[in-house]
């Protein structure tokens, strides 16, 4: 009998054959922690009696979530960050080096690597054949200090993607249909794998947008194939000794399989209060925003601001709505400004940030006034996300966000292309 | 395990109870002043939960509870707040995990039996809860060894520091 890609990660790294249910002790490749989740684990590190990490060449701390602080406690919980990296021998990320999850794909993530991080997105570098998963703060101390962890061998449910994506349709709005589909609870504790003629053409940057939204159907792990698409993505890195190719077996063992033509999609949105609230934006357009927002792990990268910037080149954002842009990365940002995509987004209107979460989880950088509406392309849309209970949000592609910063309402972008 | 036998009232919430409404990202910067972030449990989904919430008392919550981030202040700042179990139809799995290393029972059952302000009982070892105000009895699903021997030393934390190590 076959194996899945988790089965197939899992197995070679506990050294053991192992089947969907399984518990087993897996050696961490990677651990991390960002600035919000990381002085915690921290805590609980030294609280459990461990002086040194096991690995620190193989942890990172991240500042990016509140990158640079916008508070007294802020700064002190990255100071503490910071002393303990200095201190312990990890890898540092300062503010202004981007969003952890970009930064693991970026230079870390490679394909069969077991990947732990203090943050629920960890599922990002899964587009790089890794298996990589959220986990909370004392787990990841545990992880830190041991060098491993236990891990439930997930059931997988395979995703099979035939077609193209039509123009104006991204792999935001494939990831949103899908979660519309199976809902927010769709893949709690499961594996999701993308395979199919056209999960081989997407890009890293479209796949790092779907596994980045695994979690969203409470996935364990969003898994593409490690292929040639892998392979350049290394190489351009300049990481291409990290490639092997890695693939389901044909028999592999799933439990529920899911068809998607991706030549049939067309733009979505998440309504608020909710991911699996999905809607045409056809169904909702028309709808006034205040505030427009292209950032994120999700859509921050160098592909989505080139989409963005090809909409607003030469236009200007709609009177009533304002624009924020944060790359997600120091590499991103300087790819984009060598582009010319960042002087484009400036001069139709928008407000660029430094590399980092910025307004996505509501601490600043863009919080939301009350019964205001936000238009982002962020992962998750949840009742006081980006700082007010009052406020709501949309997400959607970065296609549909620079359309709708020009006409100042929900717009389709096949419409402004 | 410390405490077989629990005892309080059942505090109802609905499905998808986020992280961001357990502990919402704008108070981010009270994380590492946890009796101040505590104030502000689920203030965004019942503003009247933390004050009325006693010692013992119980969550009660319909499907996918917990989902979203990955911050452990979440299942912190609930059993900070007096909270002796959460009670769901379905929880998300890292907010399963991190409550199970706090040492936050979770109990998987179905939870339209039980109304809000019921006296409930539970018994931790055989997974029965018992509804006192109508009589009711459930039985909540199974856990794997691993967490269930997490949780008998009361966190993960505990857990390591007296065995050193993972044990299946
Ligand atoms: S960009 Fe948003 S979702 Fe991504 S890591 Fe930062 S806060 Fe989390």
């Amino acid at each position: 009998m076959g194996k899945t890609l988790a089965e197939k990660i899992l197995g070679d790294k506990s050294k053991t054959k192992v089947r969907a249910g399984d518990i087993v002790i897996a050696k961490v490749d990677l651990t991390f922690v960002q600035d919000t989740t990381g002085p915690l684990t921290i805590r609980q590190f030294k609280e459990s009696g461990f002086q040194t990490p096991a690995n620190p060449e193989k942890a990172i701390i991240f500042l990016d979530h509140a990158a640079p602080s916008p508070s007294q406690e802020l700064s002190n919980d990255h100071l503490f960050l910071r002393r303990f990296a200095k201190e312990s021998g990890c890898l540092f990320s300062e503010i202004g080096s981007g969003i952890c999850h970009q930064l693991v794909a970026e230079a870390f993530a490679s394909p069969g690597d077991i990947i732990i991080g203090s943050d629920s997105h960890t599922t990002t570098a899964g587009a790089l054949g890794a298996f990589a998963t959220g986990m909370g703060s004392s787990d990841v101390a545990i992880a830190l200090a041991l060098g491993k962890t236990w891990l439930r061998v997930p059931e997988s449910i395979k995703v099979k993607l035939s077609g193209s994506l039509p123009k104006g349709v991204c792999a935001k709005d494939l990831i949103v249909y899908l979660i519309g589909k199976i809902g927010a609870d769709g893949a709690t504790y499961k594996a999701l794998e993308f395979t199919g003629e056209a999960a081989a053409k997407l890009t890293m940057s479209q796949r790092l947008t779907i596994t980045n939204m695994a979690v969203e159907a409470g996935a364990k792990v969003g898994l593409f194939p490690s292929d040639e698409i892998t392979q350049s993505y290394l190489k351009a890195q300049g990481r291409g000794d990290k490639y092997k190719p890695l693939h389901p077996d044909a028999d592999a063992k799933y439990e529920n399989a899911i068809s998607i033509n991706l030549s049939q999609l067309e733009p979505m949105v998440s309504m608020p209060h909710a991911v699996d609230n999905a809607a045409t934006v056809q169904g909702v357009k028309g709808t006034k925003v205040q505030q427009v927002f292209i950032g994120t792990c999700t859509n921050g990268r160098l592909e989505d601001l080139a989409t963005a910037a090809s909409i607003l080149d030469g236009k200007k954002t709609h009177p009533d709505t304002r624009l924020i842009v944060a790359p997600a990365s120091r590499q991103v940002l300087l790819a984009a400004i060598k582009a010319n995509y960042i002087q484009s987004l400036i001069a139709a209107g928008a407000a660029i940030m430094p590399p980092g979460c910025a307004a996505c989880l509501g601490l600043h950088q863009g919080v939301l006034g009350d019964g205001e509406v936000c238009l982002s392309t962020a992962n998750r849309n949840f009742k006081g996300r980006m700082g007010n209970p009052e406020a709501s949000i949309y997400l959607a592609s970065p296609a549909t966000a620079a359309a709708t910063a020009v006409t100042g309402e929900i717009t389709d972008p096949r419409e402004a292309m | 395990m410390a405490n077989r036998f629990l005892k309080g009232r059942a505090f109802k919430f609905g499905d998808n109870i986020s992280t961001d409404l357990i502990i919402p990202g704008r108070f981010s910067h009270l994380r590492s002043n946890l009796p101040e972030l505590a104030k502000h449990v689920l203030e965004d989904a019942d503003p009247g939960f933390a004050a009325g919430v006693k010692r013992g008392d119980f969550i009660v919550a319909g499907r996918n509870f917990g989902l979203g981030s990955s911050r452990e202040h979440a299942p912190l700042v609930i059993k900070m707040s007096g909270v002796s179990a959460v009670l769901t139809k379905s929880a998300a799995r890292i907010f399963f995990r991190n409550a199970i290393n706090q040492g936050l029972p979770v109990l998987i059952c179905d939870t339209d039996k039980i109304d809000d302000g019921d006296e409930l009982e539970l018994d931790l070892t055989s997974g029965t809860i018992t509804d006192l105000t109508s009589g009711v009895q459930l039985t909540s699903g199974k856990m794997p060894k691993v967490m269930l021997s997490i949780l008998g030393e009361g966190g993960l934390i505990p857990y390591i520091k007296k065995y050193k190590d993972f044990r299946l």
